[in-house]
């Protein structure tokens, strides 16, 4: 195959392939977390349950100080890497091309160079957070396959993303249809790992807003 | 056509040529020098293509055109003044040509077969316009023979070949969805036989009669790469040489044809510019003697010297846009897993409302201590 | 259903819900709910990291709950719930949580732990695999009524004493009183001052109230070992004695887990409202307060601080009321760190305390406590339950601090004007 072909292959089916079952995982997923649902609660109400809810949605992307204290390395890594990832995705100007043509939504994009600059900060603090998966204590013990392997699918789009757009290691075409594979891939892995967090965990920061706030207390 | 008189004229070398048109020994020598720096060569050379030139008898080529526009040609013919191009054609004994030549009709065909005999294994064959192989090759026909079975008798005779333009390169436009002629590039119809692939929709002049001057140089075919197109011309991308890079690097794009940004000469990717992922020296040796490149123009590069440019998505729409219909599949998809979703759904609330009938109720019982 | 793993599993399965689905996709393992727990950062631990405590629960989510994880199940590649996995897990579910939901206020994606490791004790209990010492609680207030054996006759006695003591009358099962107060084993044993205070303050204020002979402990076992069945058994007395009185308030004493079993877990075990309101005595002081009932004379001089009973503030919901109640008899009153609802637990709820097997790790733990108050430098701590009082006396004790611990409810019936 050669990479005119390889390109081509990843740019047309592969990417419809992958979205397909990007999107038929998520909604299976989701469906399955709603349909479960969650029996009345007779006891008398001190608090509502949407507006804590939807609060917590908000304050909990803040963490609380005790804890950033007990643990600041593992906060600002996710932090760093989060933001990052977000930017280099949501406010590149090719990246946005991509967004308007499949979601018909568009919006300014950032300064490429920035972008450049907060994907090689993304890319470090990925780095750093692998190191501290594998040194601290309370995560290599939690850890597992799945982990390590999210890890890599969310690490190989930025790095491939930066060295396509830098024109390093392989040709451009070639680069650049690893980049999209490289996204392909994480989109087929969504709904089958903790990537699933990207949607659940605000259904997740609303069910314990609504249940701490239906007892006055907002988490 | 087989006389005394063209036999001679084609046993004269080039630089014998060159001197009969007025070309003084100091205008060779800056037409070799010339020819050097093309072929990205070192100054060292240049006595080297000196004598070659001198040397060299004007060889014998044969021009197919098949399933094609005649662009190519056109593009290779377009001067008005004297040019390295021309020379270069001048010093080839165009055998069979089918805008070209004088002759028509059996005349013609008649010369091209003498021209083979007469250059069996030493000839030049050239080729634009792809080759359509279905339903016996029917769709396209010259002197009542396929495309497919002339390609194949000439091709037996030749040293090389040239495959100029991206339809005998990578069977162009002929070979885009849905291809219904069955076009196929040269290579994919001969496969022993050295291949050179100058494409481009059209190719560059230049980058033609280049591949020219190499062969009668070194009376090989120049370095190539993965696509069989020579390295010299095509190992740079559009974006790697074009000069509104920086204004892509900072991020500085056209959004429409005509706004502030498109006037300013800013970055065409967002209007469809596949630079990028082109390989061609459009951004350095331009067209019409360097006159300009699409680009240049305002207009994002269409990517005419990759394979199938045609299949890549629209030409205005951005490299990063996927080429098939993704709010489509995004549509299916939803609907699929709502559908694959409700019966999930419809298991795990059984799956529930079953564990529920068969709730284990905690007694005092099972409060026996283990110890 | 023969085997306990069935039981565990099935139970698993019941318990299983919306939220519960949400919390355990979103769980990223980030080890931050580690950080909040302190079983696990006096220890250093790593299986005290909250979210491995319901490790038995998420494997049924996966396998059951999950179309890929059903698929996966089916290809044999599941990971199963076994009989050796509920022991392992017994310790880590009983012995390193006491419910506090410390590790529900932090968790970045917002997975509510506690009420996963609450349900997780469900199937454990349905298994057989609990504590022998929160089984032995749970056996006697069953049977007996009280997990500390406690019968009215004791009380009794104790109601004896604070007649004595105040020269006021305690009533017992006065038809038509407004309000109907229980009372934890604990206070009676331990802190029967709670029983003398209430009487005091209730009296001044003119409350109309009664003790039940038939329903008067708070403390629910059911809900510490995790046993809907049981604690809904446990309840029912308590609804039956409110109903036979017909009161329209139940108090609930200075017990935290009592409290979150009455207020908030009781009608959904039970399936059906309340006839009558769960009020906390804290709350119901803070009511009295602000009608200008209760009034102090005189202030507690001494530098205190107050610790927050988890399952009254962060679990219950009564944040403000001990604040404002401290404010009328406190003059140097400071808050610790983490004050309010992310204060850290002493330690001994939710079972601990009745768990032989828990009570290294449990003075372990204190040291959290001990840090807090450390820095505070204070002589004096108040608080608004019986077991974080007793444990935390005995914390204080095993490390030699000089600080005494009083009852809030006592506090103020001691300066009442």
């Amino acid at each position: 195959m050669t990479s005119v072909e390889f390109l081509a292959w990843v740019r047309g089916p592969m990417f419809q392939i992958a979205v397909a079952i990007f999107v038929v995982g998520v909604v299976i997923r989701l469906i399955e977390i709603f349909a479960l649902g969650r029996k009345a609660d007779l006891s008398k109400p001190r608090g509502g349950e949407t507006m804590p809810g939807i609060k917590t949605i908000v304050r909990r992307s803040i963490p609380d100080p005790g804890t950033f204290k007990r643990s600041p390395f593992t906060i600002v890594l996710g932090y760093l890497f989060h933001i990052g990832l977000f930017i280099t995705i949501l406010f590149f100007v090719p990246h946005i091309e991509l967004f308007h043509d499949v979601l018909g939504l568009q919006w300014p994009g950032l300064p490429t160079p920035l972008v450049d600059a907060v994907a090689i900060i993304s890319i470090f603090a990925m780095l750093a957070i692998l190191a501290n998966r594998l040194r601290n204590p309370v995560l290599r013990f939690l850890s597992n396959g799945e982990d390590y392997l999210v890890w890599a699918a969310t690490l190989l789009p930025l790095v491939t993303g930066y060295f396509a757009f830098h024109r390093m290691l392989f040709p451009y075409q070639t680069m650049l249809g690893l980049h999209i594979l490289s996204v392909e891939i994480l989109l087929i892995l969504f709904p089958f790992t903790k990537l699933m967090h990207f949607f659940t965990s605000f259904i997740a920061r609303w069910y314990n807003g609504a249940a701490f706030g239906r007892r006055g207390v907002q988490s | 056509m087989g006389s005394a008189l063209e036999q001679n004229l084609r046993a004269i070398t080039i630089a014998d040529r060159l001197r009969a048109e007025g070309i003084s020994r100091r205008g060779f020598l800056k037409f070799c020098a010339s020819t050097a720096s093309l072929m990205a060569l070192s100054p060292a050379m240049v006595p080297a293509i000196a004598r070659a030139l001198e040397n060299a008898r004007r060889p014998s080529v044969i021009w197919l055109s098949f399933q094609e526009c005649t662009g190519c040609t056109e593009s290779l013919t377009r001067s008005h003044s004297p040019s390295i191009e021309n020379l270069i054609l001048e010093q080839v004994s165009l055998d069979y040509h089918h805008t070209l030549q004088a002759a028509s009709g059996e005349a013609a065909e008649l010369a091209r077969e003498m021209a083979m005999q007469e250059n069996q294994g030493k000839y030049l064959l050239v080729v634009d316009g792809s080759i359509p192989v279905k339903d016996g090759g029917v769709y396209s026909t010259i002197a009542g023979i396929t495309n497919v079975d002339m390609l194949n008798e000439v091709a037996a005779g030749a040293a090389a070949i040239i495959a100029v333009g991206s339809c005998a390169a990578f069977g162009g436009i002929g070979h885009a969805r849905p291809n219904p002629t069955g076009a196929m590039p040269v290579s994919e119809i001969v496969t022993d036989k050295p291949i050179v692939n100058v494409s481009g929709c059209p190719p560059i002049p230049t980058v033609i009669t280049g591949v020219l001057a190499h062969f009668l140089t070194f009376n090989k075919l120049p370095e190539l790469d993965e696509l069989g197109r020579p390295l010299t011309f095509f190992g740079q991308s559009i974006h790697d040489r074009c000069y509104r890079r920086p204004f892509y690097d900072k991020g500085l794009f056209a959004e429409s044809f005509d706004d502030e940004g498109a006037r300013k000469g800013w970055c065409l990717y967002r209007l469809g510019c596949k630079g990028p992922a082109t390989y061609n020296a459009c951004a350095t040796t331009k067209w019409n003697q360097g006159t300009s490149f699409p680009i240049e123009a305002g207009h994002p590069c269409l990517g005419c010297a990759e394979p199938d440019f045609w299949d890549m998505g629209s030409f205005y729409r951005a490299l990063s846009i996927p080429t098939e219909d993704t709010t489509r599949t995004l549509v299916y998809g939803v609907g699929t897993g709502a559908v694959l979703g409700a019966a999930a759904a419809a298991m795990a609330r059984s799956r529930k409302s079953k564990a529920k009938a068969l709730h284990y109720k905690v007694s005092v019982s099972d409060l026996e201590e283990s110890s | 259903m023969s085997s306990s793993e069935d039981r565990a599993v099935n139970a698993f399965r019941e318990q299983i819900d919306g939220p519960i689905a949400s919390y355990l996709s979103s769980c990223v393992h980030c080890g931050l709910c580690a950080h909040a727990c302190l079983f696990y950062t006096e220890t250093e631990d790593p299986r005290y990291t909250p979210i491995n405590k319901v490790e038995p629960l998420r494997r049924v989510w996966k396998s059951e709950y999950t179309f890929f994880g059903k698929l996966a199940s089916m290809l044999g590649l599941a990971k199963k719930v076994t009989d050796d996995l509920l022991k392992e897990w017994e310790p880590l579910i009983y012995d390193a949580c006491t419910l506090c939901g410390r590790c529900s206020m932090v968790c970045p994606v917002g997975n509510d732990i506690s009420y996963m490791i609450r349900k997780t004790r469900e199937g454990m209990v349905a298994a057989g695999y609990a504590p022998d010492g929160l089984k032995g609680a749970t056996q006697r207030a069953v049977t007996i009524g009280s997990p500390m054996g406690v019968k009215f006759p004791a009380l009794q006695v104790q109601i004896h004493n604070v007649e004595k003591e105040t020269g006021l009358r305690v009533p017992v099962d006065v038809h038509g009183a407004d309000y109907m107060a229980l009372l934890s084993s604990m206070e009676i044993m331990n802190f029967p001052e709670y029983i003398g205070a209430l009487v005091k303050i209730f009296d001044k204020a003119g409350v109309s109230w009664t003790l039940c002979s038939e329903a008067f402990e708070a403390t629910n076992s059911g809900m510490q070992i995790g046993s809907s069945d049981l604690e809904g058994e446990l309840l029912q007395r308590v609804v039956d004695g409110a109903e036979s009185l017909g009161v329209k308030y139940v108090i609930s004493p200075e017990c935290g887990h009592a409290y979150y079993a009455l207020r908030w877990e009781g009608p959904n075990v039970l399936g059906k409202k309340y006839p009558f309101q769960v009020i906390h005595i804290l709350e119901l002081l803070d009511q009295l307060r602000l009608k200008g009932k209760l009034k102090v004379e005189d202030k507690v001089d001494e530098k205190l601080t107050f610790h927050d009973p988890c399952q009254i503030v962060r679990k219950g919901g009564v944040v403000e009321e001990p604040r404002s109640l401290l404010s009328l008899v406190a003059s140097d009153f400071v808050e610790m760190e983490d004050a309010g609802v992310m204060n850290w637990c002493c330690g001994a709820g939710g079972g601990v305390s009745a768990n032989e097997r828990a009570q290294p790790l449990k003075l372990a733990a204190f040291k959290r406590k001990k840090s807090q108050l450390e820095a505070l430098g204070v002589g004096t701590m108040v608080t608004a339950c019986a077991n974080c009082r007793i444990n935390m006396e005995e914390g204080l004790e095993e490390n030699n601090m000089q600080i005494e611990v009083i009852g809030l409810t006592e506090t103020l019936a001691d300066h009442l004007a």
